[in-house]
């Protein structure tokens, strides 16, 4: 058999691995077999960040750099891409590159075994296209700074310093290797194309050529849809895998042993945002960035749930539908997407169906897959438009909170997702969500059913708070203790009642507009109504 | 004013200039001597080395229970695993079977009693590291299950202690406190918190012949290493070296700790003859090691209307874990800081040191110190709200005085006292009054979001309390092209060490700071070295070091007045260049020629910290050499429904005296200041009722990123402050000191929670100030649940509790 090997672009060069156990991670390959002891292991869970690297990938002209954790992704899942280290930013003269350059001006580093992967963090940052960032003409604002930093755990510094370090970086030169005009040349474009791939990669159980066709093979990526459903269908015992945020940590924390694993980020397929009239339809290989980017443009007050999920790297491996189908009761999409009535489009070998994502869990970790299917996709709701007389009088709201000891990077204690239709003062349309609450993310029917039909007012919601305790037992752990959760998710809906008043909308009801803050958000001084 | 956006100001100017040299190097704001390796992926850690082919790697294998003896261990599924070259138990320890640091009590492998989740019982060497830890997790132990005693309470009520109870006073408070205008009591608790440095334990050890080990490290206290692997082992100390070049981070966390980890891997190496890695998974580290104390207190304090506090009876203990470890000297700085800046007249403390089933917690910046302070700064704070008064107008009632009021609780003289100074310009400089009043204005009218301000000051004695580890060496050795290489006897572990340290050979020598390289720890070039610990890094191999280069160039001084016959006043080092008398040359060239003539090159230094004195039995004397100030103010503001909260600004000043380099001492300060807050807010540690600790990765216990640092922040460096005491250039020690700068974050919480009470109450908030924790206190407060009877209580609340 002659297949393509399992290659990626290191500093101007293919790199082929073969002979390698689809489990190993980027982070093992990079310091184990190639001696590149520059990128950090932290904590081998994608939440320190000293591991972090930057992925390129080929997308139409550009090449797309993103931050990722190497510690938790599989090497295989890089076959294809372009792999920067922070040895990859050496300049022929010994010059350092201007994010290196800036964090050393800015004395940004102490102890120095974070640095790397703050580095590679803030190299990414330096090579986005200016048009995406805030403001749209160049300079890295303190949002996107902060942003670019969240999944960068530092624990001499207390970050002033990289902060600045990240302004500084874009006052200086342009680097020889490592400047945008570099990242995007012709040769690495050139490069990357070389090593595009025709077949699936396939890598058999001990990491050597494939020799019995029979067997499941321990690694397959494949590159259509079909070509999925149909492995599947005959690899039953198979392990879907995505971005691999959680399932890294099988290996790096558990150690298990995993089954033979199926990969879909190859499939091109399943890397889609669809929109239509009424509906956003998500691929399965989406990763959470884009798909909260394509949310968040419909749904604009999902944002900050968007920036506070996971963090930057997690976001640029870990797919939407992967948070979705792995269900755990305390992941942050589901709780605003069942609250919207989203749906999960699921497939089996050549079967279709769609299920509404609130019939999909049936209990912690059970979900509604019948054996060889899996989530192909996402449908999420979109806002509907209002040009009927009557209907301009309805107010829709959809929102989420987030409760948790550290704003950036942290699992919900709880997580509660909102979508009211106001008409009249009435509230003619409630759907609420909460995670962490039950054993799976779960509507909270009782308290729906005490605002249903309701005026808009403080009374309202201060009764229904009183359901928050009959549609949820919840239990106490490491995050927060029962009660608090119960006392938290039932304050939410207070929270809610107080926010969407205070934006005065006339269909509200009586309350007037003001400018007070009624949360804590994520630019605090400004929106805290700080003098200034 | 002073509200720029932190990006913008900087109250450092950085010079980076490796080539300034002579004394003007001294007060410069040079780089980290490492960092153009740390952006490059350059700087070599433990675990970055290079290693023989045939190197194994070795995982632990650790208890699942908190307390119980074992029945059985059965070790053939883990012998018997793929990779595994050796397993050893405590039977295995060629020598003593103990890395405690003071006391005989810490077990490196316990062999029959369990004494927490997480213990070591066994240890396995494979071919690869995951082999290892594969290995270690197949064991079938058997064991008879014992109740354990989990938290601090319940240990009073127990008796157990992992030292006897230790009682300090001065004056007679029992008596003056009913003499007192007003009296209060209360109860207070704090949690614990994990170092987190992000470098986990390391060892690696390599046999040498003749039986002897090298050992790199990640340690803070590699002399302590070479004791523990040299009495494991059986062996003379000179056949066990240790070195260690730098620290991912280290925090208190690898002064005590690393010996398990390095006796661990130099046993393997020793039983198998090839080198072994000992690289803990973070899981394991921050299950196995200890973390800093978790503390609570009650107690009795009698004030008069100004507040101004005229006794004080307290109850401190501490939960050290299983074992003594560094908890002796831990909860003695504790007792010795529960006065911060102020004067107790009539105080009377008394002070348990817990034994509970889990892990023995151990050294952690601050030592102790942060604990004490906390418990007065919420004491005073009690005493403000009960008073209706400004906490800061409290504070500044209860200050040391200048010519009296100026000895501490155990009995030094306080003669270097700023704090009235620093507080003075902080105040004004902060717009502290103003903020305050503009904060109870937007509290009015502001029904979810409150806001709070606090000042709050710190006093840091600075010194071990131990008058024996006061004391360091180094060695500088200038080659014949007038490079020169320094070693002593403290490790970098990011804080600047080795930075600072070079800065003064430079300065001494008059070269380059670039001529100056500082080489790895290494007990074979300084011996008998103590740990880089209790913040004295630079003041005690600064002036070692400072010692051995002027050692050197008085030998140079001595050979060019005899060569030139000159006078010794004409001869000058700065620059790189020597001027003898009206010849200028090379500081190369002057080295070589003196080379040339048989002039030694080397040498080494030593010094001893003077002044200080200190009885252990009744915690007096003159611990401290002298005293490090600080003041931080901190407006934060909470969400009354869900109880979170931010940091909106900070202002610090802060003394390091005549700073060596202010760029280091900033870091120290800013870093400091948000480690500090950190363990009062978002650091949690919880463990479950049968002791095992669920908060043990990033992915639980949250330590700060980036947008946890205030969007506005003005930190400064007290100016024209150079210390008391002949220090190095009249430095002050930074390392410690300002994590204490981060209770003003817990009491700009307590003061926004504050808000939401009745006038007079006391705020029922302890650390950390979880958003849990401040919707606990806000419903306590709101629904006036809780009064002075039932403060008690309210240490259930503390988040360490299980």
């Amino acid at each position: 058999m002659n297949r393509q090997p399992l290659r990626f672009v290191l500093d101007g060069r293919v790199v082929t691995a073969d002979d390698v156990v689809p489990t190993t991670t980027l982070l093992q390959y990079l310091r184990d077999t190639l001696g590149r002891i520059g990128t950090k292991e932290g904590c081998a869970e994608g939440d320190c960040g000293a591991c972090t690297i930057v992925e390129g990938e080929l997308c139409g002209d550009r090449i797309e750099y993103r931050a990722v954790n190497s510690c938790i992704r599989f090497l295989p899942t890089f076959d294809g891409k372009e792999i920067v280290t922070v040895e990859s930013l050496k300049a022929p003269t010994g010059e350092l590159h201007p994010v290196q350059q800036a964090m050393v001006d800015c004395h940004a580093s102490q102890c120095g075994f974070c640095t790397p992967g703050f580095v590679m963090s803030l190299l990414a940052l330096y090579l986005k296209p200016k048009n995406s960032l805030k403001p749209k003409d160049g300079a890295p604002d303190r949002n996107d700074i902060i942003d670019a930093l969240s999944g960068n755990l530092c624990r001499c510094t207390g970050y002033r310093p990289i902060i600045d370090a990240a302004v500084r970086m874009a006052e200086l030169p342009e680097p020889l290797v490592g400047s945008n005009g570099d990242a995007q040349s012709e040769k690495r474009r050139a490069l990357l194309a070389t090593i595009a791939r025709t077949d699936s990669l396939v890598i058999d159980a001990s990491g050597t050529g494939s020799t019995d066709k029979a067997a499941t093979p321990a690694y397959i990526a494949p590159r259509t849809l079909d070509e999925l459903a149909a492995h599947y269908q005959q690899h039953p015992a198979s392990l879907l895998l995505a971005g691999a945020t959680d399932i890294g940590l099988w290996v790096t924390k558990q150690m298990r042993d995993l089954p033979p694993l199926i990969y879909i980020g190859s499939v091109a397929e399943l890397d889609y945002v669809k929109e239509s009239a009424d509906l956003l339809e998500i691929g399965a290989s989406v990763k959470l960035g884009k798909a909260y980017e394509a949310i968040c443009a419909h749904y604009p007050t999902l944002q900050e749930l968007a920036t506070r999920f996971a963090s930057t790297p997690i976001r640029n491996s870990g797919t939407f539908c992967g948070n979705i189908a792995n269900g755990s009761p305390i992941g942050d999409s589901m709780p605003f997407l069942l609250a919207l009535g989203a749906s999960v489009v699921l497939r089996c070998g050549d079967h279709t169906r769609e299920l509404p994502l609130e019939q999909f869990y049936l209990g912690y970790q059970k979900k509604a897959l019948q054996t060889s299917e899996f989530v192909a996709a996402v449908r999420v709701p979109l806002p509907q438009s209002v040009n009927t007389p009557d209907a301009r009088k309805i107010r829709s709201i959809v929102t989420s909170y987030k409760i948790s000891k550290r704003f950036d990077q942290d699992i919900s204690a709880v997580c509660g997702g909102y979508a009211l239709k106001i008409s009249d003062g009435q509230i003619v349309a409630v759907r609420i969500a909460y995670g962490g609450m039950a054993a799976i993310p779960q509507r909270a029917l009782k308290t729906e059913a005490a605002l249903i039909g309701q005026p808009w007012s403080a009374a309202t919601f201060k009764l229904a708070q009183q359901a928050i305790a009959l549609d949820y037992q919840p239990i106490g752990d490491m995050r927060a203790s029962a009660s608090y959760r119960l006392q938290v998710a039932a304050n939410l809906l207070m929270r809610l009642y107080l926010e969407k008043s205070q934006e005065g909308d006339p269909e509200m009801g009586a309350e007037s507009a003001s400018s007070l803050a009624m949360r804590i958000p994520a630019i605090s001084a400004t929106l805290l109504g700080l003098p200034s | 004013m002073n509200s720029a956006d932190t990006a913008i100001n900087r109250s450092v100017t950085a010079n980076d200039s490796d080539s300034s040299g002579g004394s003007n190097i001294i007060g410069k704001g040079v780089r980290h001597e490492s960092a153009h390796l740390h952006v490059s992926g350059g700087a070599l850690y433990a675990d970055d080395i290079a290693l023989p082919a045939n190197t194994l790697h070795a995982a632990l294998g650790i208890s699942s229970v908190a307390h119980g003896k074992m029945r059985s261990i059965d070790l053939y599924p883990v012998r018997t695993a793929p990779g595994v070259v050796a397993v050893i138990t405590a039977v295995d320890v060629p020598g003593a079977n103990n890395y405690g640091a003071i006391l005989d009590d810490d077990p490196i492998f316990s062999d029959a009693l369990v004494q927490y989740v997480g213990q070591p019982l066994f240890a396995v060497a494979a071919d690869t590291c995951d082999e290892a830890r594969r290995a270690a997790r197949l064991a079938r132990i058997d064991y008879e299950t014992l109740p354990p005693i989990l938290d601090i309470r319940a240990a009073i009520a127990a008796q157990s202690f992992v030292i006897p109870t230790q009682y300090l006073s001065r004056g007679d408070a029992s008596a003056m406190l009913p003499q007192a205008p007003q009296r209060l009591q209360g109860s207070i608790s704090m949690g614990g918190q994990d170092q987190f440095y992000l470098e986990g334990h390391i060892s690696v050890a390599l046999p040498q012949e003749d039986g002897a080990v090298l050992i790199y490290c990640s340690t803070q206290h590699p002399t302590e290493v070479q004791h523990k692997v040299s009495h494991a082992l059986g062996l003379p100390a000179h056949k066990v070296i240790v070195q260690c070049r730098r620290m991912g981070g280290g925090f208190g966390g690898k002064e005590s700790q690393p010996a398990l980890f390095a006796c661990v891997a130099a046993i393997l190496a020793t039983k198998t003859g090839r080198p072994v890695k000992m690289r803990v998974d973070r899981d394991a580290d921050m299950v196995i090691t200890g973390k800093r104390h978790d503390f609570i207190a009650d107690y009795d304090v009698g004030f008069d209307e100004r507040g101004r506090i005229k006794a004080l009876t307290l109850m401190m203990a501490s939960r050290c874990g299983y074992s003594a470890d560094l908890s002796g000297p831990v909860n003695d700085r504790a007792l010795m800081h529960i006065d911060n800046a102020y004067f107790l007249e009539h105080v009377s403390v008394v002070s348990h040191r817990c034994k509970t089933h889990t892990v023995s917690n151990t050294a952690f910046r601050g030592f102790g110190g942060p604990q004490g302070m906390v418990v007065i700064e919420q004491i005073i704070d009690d005493i403000a709200r009960t008073l209706k008064l400004d906490p800061l107008d409290v504070r500044r009632a209860n200050f040391y005085g200048i010519e009296e009021r100026n000895v501490t609780h155990y009995q030094q003289p306080v003669e270097d006292n700023v704090i009235g100074l620093i507080v003075d310009q902080l105040e004004i400089s902060s717009d502290y009054r103003a903020r305050r009043q503009r904060n109870s204005a937007f509290n009015l009218q502001s029904p979810v979001i409150k806001r709070g301000i606090a000042l709050t000051p710190v006093k840091f004695g600075i010194s071990f309390n131990a008058t024996l580890y006061n004391q360091a060496g180094a060695l500088v050795n200038v080659y014949t092209d007038g490079s020169v290489l320094i070693n002593h006897g403290g490790t970098e572990m990011g804080q600047g060490l080795f930075t600072k340290v070079a800065q003064v050979v430079a300065a001494e020598l008059g070269v380059p700071l670039c001529s100056v390289r500082s080489s790895a720890t290494d007990i074979s070039k300084v011996p008998n070295t103590s740990a880089t610990a209790a913040s004295s890094g630079s003041d005690l191999n600064g002036k070692a070091a400072q010692a051995a280069a002027q050692t050197i160039r008085q030998r140079l001084i001595d050979f060019a007045c005899e060569k030139y016959a000159l006078h010794a006043d004409a001869v000058k080092f700065a620059d790189g260049r020597v001027t003898l008398g009206s010849i200028e040359t090379d500081f190369a060239t002057l080295v070589l020629d003196a080379y040339a003539a048989r002039i030694s090159l080397s040498a080494t230094g030593y010094y001893r910290t003077p002044k200080i004195h200190y009885d252990r039995a009744t915690l007096t004397g003159r611990p401290f050499f002298y005293f490090a100030y600080g003041a931080a103010v901190v407006e934060a503001a909470i969400d009354t429904l869900t109880g979170e909260s931010r940091l909106l600004r900070v202002d610090i000043l802060h003394d390091a005296g005549t700073s060596l380099n202010p760029a280091i001492d900033i870091g120290q300060i800013e870093g400091g200041f948000l480690q500090g807050a950190g363990w009062l807010t978002s650091e949690e540690l919880w463990w479950n009722d049968r002791g095992e600790l669920k908060t043990h990765a990033p992915s639980t216990y949250k330590i700060p990123t980036a947008r946890d640092w205030p969007v506005q922040a003005n930190v400064n460096l007290l100016q024209n402050s150079p210390n008391a005491e002949d220090t190095i250039y009249r430095s002050k020690a930074v390392g410690e000191p300002p994590l204490m700068l981060g209770i003003a974050a817990l009491h700009a919480i307590r003061d926004a929670v504050a808000s939401c009470g009745k006038a007079g109450a006391v705020t029922p908030l302890n650390a950390p100030a979880t958003a849990e924790a401040v919707l606990r206190a806000l419903t306590q407060m709101q629904t006036g649940k809780l009064q002075k009877s039932t403060m008690r209580s309210s240490v259930e609340g503390g988040g360490a509790t299980p």
